[in-house]
């Protein structure tokens, strides 16, 4: 009757291990994490595919700990040994271990060996109760900004009552002056008719035509000024299907244009970018900051988070994994040069090594996309007349700036003197 | 002695009592303007309802609603991909290697393309098997964006899915099964993988014929080399290892022999260290081999066929006996023959006449001279089609032996001399399905059509020469719901791997022996290590020894003369006639009459005086001409036009295939007459009678518009003795102006009227053309077409002088005698002065006049007339060299063109994008696929012409500055040179002291066209020399 050992053998191992599991987890509760910086390593191993509170390309791991011990009866030991090499542990046969694996989609989970015991406790710290959220700060500064907003409404109103007032005081002390002169039989001097202003205006024809010839050279200079204007849009800034910030994007997050607008360093386009780019951060970023949210609906209107869903309907992310139905973003174009004008972002981002904000403007600063520059030919050959070639380090310039700079007797070359004046450089 | 010859491009130049010629040279813009015949008209004008007051009020009303309008600009949207291809940047052009295999152009070639769209196609250099591509297949990518396209399956006129397509022909093929014949009749396939699958389906489905079939045949070609070498295939020639080429009706630098050769001719032809190859043609059409020829002998077709007799004869020594050849054309054959004697192994003889004999002949006279430039070794595949298996083919399927026939890449009802017997067989199959990609006259009697991709969309596998693989990869998903013809095959073999891994399979099993299959696709073509040698040494031995009369007696006996001899031939632009479809093609100037939008009868001057044929010219330039009809055996071809062509041979007439199609094709495209028909026996020469016919066919020929304006020196050439013996002063002398009574040359600044500028330094691009090197083939017109968005202005259009092209390539007509005299004198000595006598009688101009090919872009003067005359300063110099034209600045006076002495400029007359009056490729969103985005469209209203690719040098520079470094010696091209496979157009910087073309630049051969007018052209040409002393 062997098994009949061997089964009584296995119980006992068993209930050997539970007291030993028992005096294990008591000893490793005892071991106290620090919630603080469990969450800086969170932040920095775990939060590209966890979340707290939803799953995300892993489970949500709020409490992790104690749920998998209530629930799969599993302890820190094993949590360990998954975090350091869980595919170690799929292979070695582990049951809820690869049941977890199949449940996300086989997607194994990336090994962490270099996390101390003392790490994984601060960060299971963390997961059983993060640190509370800063207290939003924006109230005070809230109350600070409206309170001159009200004094000046009061001021202004103030002061209008004021004159009102003196106005009044003037007319009434002027009617009793009269009525006192009237008393006293005082007669006012009746002044001699005069031709009224207008009148002599009109019979003077000198002044008529200086003022035509005014009024026709200022219609003139207003019209022209008008109709120079039309097709330059300068200030378009038109509503976008996504709700956009480059200022949350470009400005507070400091993210480099051309990690989004990546062929502006190669190409003549600087390319809208394609929504997997935006997926590489937004896959982790579901939403916004509280305070961001509430900044967004009260100084824009706009909700974030929507934006963002916006977002994922469009590339079709449906929270853990892309269901295959895209809709491709109808972005509205801001800068548009006509097609006979030829324009290389490359030329100007990696060989003159100019800032995006050079032409397009304190993007960083900007909510909505608007254009910045007029973007009209003066505009463009007044650059290129001011700006000098960058020709340090570049074989390309080294002879040929050589000799143009003994040429024209200078040290540093402008585009236009290097030839970014010709017609055919753009035209074509 | 350059200059007193006198060149003519049309006959009509000939003709001195000529107004015409003379109202050409005087005006730019021939049409009139017809204000007189507005304004000159009072009652008209008077009883117009419109006043002067209404017409103002019109005025002013439409410029108020038009700035109105313009206020508000339209709301562009952007859409960027979901997830873009890591492969694609927008704006960034990728390059495929792949191969064109149409059936009748095979080239491997590169493909780029942009944001995914093929739009241009370059040469692989890398891959010369098969030589450059040529115009039409710098033209095929238009193919692609044809808005014909059959875009879905269809059975009769309705478009079904595949998958019934499928279950359909496969149950109909299951019935047949074994039973009655299913023939696949095809194009050349010339498919390792193709043929294999092939040979599967015929093992699945038994009773299975696989029928080749060429529209123009090489059946004779293949018979021959079939005979002698045992293999079906066309023996290779490398036309640079021969010093001497004498061609017998062989067009060779045209499309004879599936073509391919002018790379190598054009190499022999560069004078080197006093050297030159030296081209004797005899034939009765003018064809760019002729055109090029040293001596050009014009005979009729039947007399072709004795004169090779006679050749073999003097040349091996055996007597071949037949009939006498004239005086003048035994004299002109004995010379040949001592030429060929006298270079041996150094020269080579080809022809194209379609008879066995007479290519036997031809192998047997190379191997006897033991030719450094014949290569039976190397067997060209590239024409496979089987005659005699073909009119079997028709004959079962009368009978209605035939139970199914599937055709792929052929078009018979179109190209079939009997297409009625084949349409009246193919109603007895009982299953019939055309794998096309048009509704064409085929396919549209076919019971299904089978949609095809277009070849950029395909899969495919080449061996164009034994041992040679080239490979087709797709470069754009497929654009319609179409299959590959493989593919269906696959299905029906009940194989269930993609086209794709198929060829793999048969890679890595025969062809790549351990190489890499992914650098193969990469590359675009394969060269096996191992070529089979042995199998054909041993056939050359024996025939060496015994080199056999029998060949030669029969083609001599089978030279049957008749009074009118029609030869047929394919034209450069239109080929066997399968991109119809295609307006660049179509709108393409044929290189020799410099007509578009037509084929037409070519008749010798005293024919066409004989038949009371004419051509004349009318008052704006354009070209009429004649109505004949053409009779071979009873079968009439109607209402042919006809051009007086000079260099005809007397008593030959010719007609171009490829046009006269009707079915799945714009209106615009149904041009032409159709020269199938006559195509009796598939023979290319037939007797004909012609008979005048009523009527003036109104051509689109450009060869009178842009004439000399009375400037003679236009183009420059010498001979080969000249040029070797006497100085560079004699024969290419800068022209002199007399300055204060003292001869200074034009290039002296002392008599400039412009102070020089100074482009010592950065870049200065110049292009050189060699003369000798160009063979008039018109690929860079179509790569010029192609890169800079040259709008096809259409027949009516091109009539009246307004074709668009960026680039043109005069043929300039001249007669020997002028500077031929001493060369006469000389051939006195050689005692053959009996022959001279006919020989002078040859002379005449029209008879057989010299050729000349000069192409013509804009030469981007330094000191350029165009730019001082434009009102709004639109065309300005650029430093770098190039002409610039601003067409945002262009208000269209058109002074510049009128002050151009090149005529190279080009006005928009309307607007060619867009609008239904000009149905072309750019008027449907399709057709504009192909548009290069770093190129303006242009609108109505504007002048354009060649900018020197200045959106390529631009990128070049660059991606130069981007990388750090400076510009290496060839990467500059412009659309044309990158084209030219021949090497007759080198682009460069000549501020690089290093690059070839510096050095062409002072080459002793360099010269500018019209010099003396002393405007510093940026282009420059080198003289043509011909090699017209005798060996």
């Amino acid at each position: 009757m062997k098994h009949v050992i061997y089964r009584n053998l296995t119980s006992q191992i068993l209930r050997l291990g539970f007291i030993l599991l028992l005096t294990f987890s008591t000893s490793l509760n005892a071991q106290e994490g620090d919630p603080a910086n469990g969450k800086s390593l969170f932040n920095a191993n775990c939060a590209a595919c966890h979340k707290l509170n939803k799953p995300m390309t892993g489970p949500a791991l709020a409490n992790v700990e104690q749920r998998l011990y209530e629930e799969e009866g599993l302890d820190r030991e094993w949590l360990n040994k998954w975090i350091r090499n869980s595919s170690a542990l799929i292979k070695s046969g582990d049951a809820y271990a690869n049941k977890i694996y199949n449940e996300w989609n086989q997607v194994a989970m990336n090994a962490f060996p270099q996390l101390s015991d003392q790490d994984i406790s601060d960060i299971l710290a963390y997961t059983a109760a993060p640190p509370p959220a800063p207290a939003p700060v924006e109230t005070g500064a809230e109350v600070m900004v409206q309170e001159p907003g009200i004094s000046n409404d009061l001021i202004l109103g103030a002061l209008a009552v004021l004159f009102a007032l003196l106005a009044l005081a003037l007319i009434l002390v002027k009617r009793t002056l009269n009525r006192f002169a009237e008393a006293k039989g005082i007669e006012a001097v009746i002044e001699e008719k005069r031709i009224p202003i207008w009148k002599a205006f009109v019979q003077n024809q000198f002044l008529v035509l200086v003022s035509v010839i005014f009024l026709l050279l200022a219609s003139g200079y207003f019209a022209y000024g008008y109709f120079m204007q039309i097709g330059i849009d300068q200030g378009y800034e038109p509503v976008q299907p996504i709700h956009y910030s480059h200022r949350i994007h470009a400005g507070e997050n400091g993210i480099d244009c051309k990690y989004c607008h990546s062929s502006a360093r190669v190409s003549k386009h600087s390319g809208i970018p394609s929504l997997n780019i935006c997926m590489n951060c937004h896959k982790a970023i579901g939403e916004v900051a509280e305070a961001t949210q509430q900044e967004g609906i009260k100084e824009f209107g706009v909700d974030y988070n929507a934006e963002i869903q916006k977002l994922y309907e469009a590339v079709g992310w449906d929270g853990t994994g892309y269901t295959g139905e895209t809709q491709p973003v109808k972005w509205i174009r801001i800068h548009n040069l006509p097609d006979f004008a030829y324009f290389n972002h490359s030329q100007h981002v990696s060989v003159a090594g100019l800032e995006c904000q050079t032409c397009h403007g304190p993007v960083e600063e900007m909510e909505i996309m608007y254009q910045h520059s007029p973007l009209t030919m003066g505009w463009c050959i007044n650059c290129h007349r001011e700006t000098n070639v960058k020709v340090k380090d570049n074989g390309y310039y080294t002879k040929i700036h050589e000799q143009l700079s003994k040429k024209y007797g200078v040290e540093q070359l402008t585009a236009a003197q290097m030839g970014g004046l010709e017609c055919g450089k753009c035209h074509y | 002695m350059s200059s007193n010859k006198k060149y003519w491009k049309s006959v009509e130049e000939l003709n001195e009592n000529s107004s015409i010629v003379e109202t050409l040279q005087q005006n730019e813009f021939v049409e009139e303007i017809p204000t007189d015949e507005f304004l000159g008209d009072k009652e008209s004008l008077e009883s117009s309802s419109t006043s002067r007051r209404d017409f103002l009020k019109y005025v002013g009303f439409s410029t108020a609603a038009a700035s109105l309008a313009a206020c508000e600009g339209p709301v562009i949207k952007s859409i960027p991909y979901v997830v873009q291809p890591t492969e694609i940047i927008p704006g960034v052009a990728n390059f495929y290697a792949t191969t064109i295999a149409d059936g009748y152009d095979f080239a491997s070639i590169l493909v780029k393309t942009r944001e995914g769209r093929p739009i241009k196609i370059e040469n692989n250099t890398d891959a010369s098997t098969n030589g450059m591509a040529n115009a039409r297949v710098h033209a095929s990518i238009l193919g692609l964006y044809d808005n014909l396209r059959v875009k879905a399956p269809m059975k009769g006129d309705t478009e079904i899915s595949w998958d019934t397509f499928m279950s359909e022909t496969s149950m109909a093929l299951n019935q047949l099964k074994d039973g009655k014949q299913i023939v696949l009749l095809t194009q050349t396939l010339a498919s390792p993988s193709t043929h294999k699958l092939i040979s599967e389906f015929s093992d699945k489905y038994g009773n299975v014929r696989h029928v080749t079939y060429d529209a123009v045949s090489e059946s004779a070609t293949l018979d021959a080399y079939q005979a002698k070498y045992g293999k079906r295939g066309m023996a290779n020639y490398d036309f640079s290892k021969a010093k001497t080429i004498v061609s017998i009706g062989a067009d060779f630098i045209g499309d004879w022999q599936g073509g391919g050769f002018e790379s190598g001719y054009a190499k022999g032809r560069v004078p080197e260290n006093g050297k030159m190859s030296r081209h004797i043609q005899f034939e009765s059409n003018m064809s760019l081999s002729g055109a090029n020829a040293d001596k050009r002998v014009p005979l009729k077709p039947s007399e072709q066929k004795l004169a090779l007799a006679k050749l073999y004869s003097y040349v091996t020594g055996n007597s071949v006996g037949g009939a006498k050849l004239s005086e003048n054309l035994d004299a002109a054959i004995k010379v040949a023959a001592k030429e060929l004697s006298n270079a041996g192994s150094n020269a080579v003889v080809v022809t194209g006449i379609q008879d066995v004999n007479a290519q036997t002949v031809v192998l047997e006279i190379n191997e006897y001279l033991k030719s450094k430039a014949f290569d039976p070794k190397t067997t060209i595949m590239t024409r496979q089609g089987n005659s005699s298996e073909v009119e079997q083919l028709i004959a079962d399927m009368k009978a209605g032996q035939v139970g199914a026939i599937i055709t792929y890449g052929v078009n018979p009802m179109y190209t079939m001399p009997n297409a009625s017997d084949f349409a009246e067989g193919l109603n007895k199959t009982d299953l019939s399905v055309a794998f096309s990609m048009k509704q064409d006259e085929t396919s549209t009697n076919c019971q299904y059509i089978a949609a095809t991709p277009h070849f950029l969309e395909s899969w495919g596998d080449f061996e164009m020469k034994s041992g040679h693989y080239s490979m087709m990869q797709p470069t754009i998903r497929p654009l319609f719901d179409t299959k590959q013809f493989q593919e269906v095959l696959l299905a029906w073999n009940g194989n269930a791997s993609s086209y794709r891994d198929y060829i793999k399979e048969v890679w890595t099993a025969n062809i790549l022996n351990g190489e890499s299959f992914n650098k193969a696709v990469q590359d675009g073509f394969f060269v096996s290590s191992s070529i089979d040698e042995s199998e054909s040494e041993d056939n050359t031995d024996e025939t060496l020894e015994t080199p056999s009369a029998k060949a030669g007696m029969a083609l001599a006996s089978s030279a049957k003369v008749g009074e009118m001899e029609l030869s047929l031939y394919t034209k450069v632009g239109m080929g066997d006639g399968q991109q119809a479809n295609n307006p660049w093609l179509q709108e393409f100037p044929d290189p020799i009459t410099r007509t578009s939008w037509d084929n037409y009868l070519t008749v010798s001057k005293s024919d066409a005086d004989r038949l009371g044929l004419v051509n004349e010219n009318v008052a704006n330039g354009g070209l009429n001409g004649s109505y004949a009809n053409v009779t071979v055996n009873g079968v009439t071809v109607s209402n042919v036009p006809v051009i007086i062509q000079p260099g005809q041979a007397k008593g030959s007439v010719g007609l171009s295939f490829g046009y006269g199609r009707t079915s799945g094709l714009k209106a615009e495209m149904q041009t032409g007459v159709n020269a199938y028909p006559l195509y009796q026996n598939f023979n290319a020469v037939q007797n004909v009678t012609i008979s005048k016919a009523e009527g003036m066919h109104e051509f689109a020929c450009v060869q009178l518009h842009n004439t000399l304006m009375g400037r003679g020196d236009i183009i420059r050439e010498t001979t080969l003795e000249i040029f070797n013996t006497k100085d560079k002063e004699y024969w290419n002398a800068v022209p002199k102006v007399s300055k204060d009574h003292i001869e200074t040359p034009v290039t002296s600044p002392d008599v400039d009227l412009w102070d020089s500028f100074d482009r010592s330094i950065g870049h200065h691009f110049n292009l050189s053309i060699d003369l000798n090197a160009c063979t008039g083939c018109g690929a860079c017109v179509i790569a010029c077409h192609a890169e800079n968005n040259v709008p096809v202005v259409g027949k009516t259009e091109m009539r009246r002088s307004r074709d668009m092209h960026w680039l043109r390539i005069d043929r300039y007509y001249s007669s020997q005698d002028s500077f031929e005299g001493d060369n006469e004198k000389k051939d006195n000595i050689s005692g053959l002065s009996s022959s001279l006598s006919e020989f002078g009688e040859m002379e005449n101009p029209a008879d057989n006049p010299q050729v000349a090919f000069q192409p013509v872009m804009c030469q981007h003067c330094n000191h350029a007339p165009c730019e001082t005359v434009c009102p709004v300063a639109a065309t300005a110099h650029g430093r770098q060299g190039q002409n610039h034209m601003a067409y945002n600045r262009c208000v269209g006076t058109r002074y510049c063109a009128n002050n151009c002495p090149y005529k190279v400029r080009r006005f928009n007359w309307f607007l060619y994008n867009k609008n239904d009056e000009f149905d072309y490729y750019m008027n449907d969103d399709l057709g504009r696929m192909v548009l290069n985005p770093d190129v303006t469209v242009r609108s109505r209203g504007v002048m354009e012409k060649c900018s020197f690719c200045i959106q390529k040098t631009q990128k070049t520079i660059l991606d130069a500055k981007r990388d750090g470094r400076e510009v290496r010696d060839g990467e500059f091209q412009t659309a044309c040179s990158a084209a030219c496979g021949n090497g007759a157009m080198v682009f460069g910087d000549i501020n690089d002291k290093d690059s070839e073309i510096a050095a062409l630049k002072v080459d002793k051969r360099a010269y500018h066209l019209l010099e003396h007018v002393g405007t510093k052209p940026n282009v420059v040409y080198q003289t043509k020399v011909r090699n017209t002393a005798k060996a």
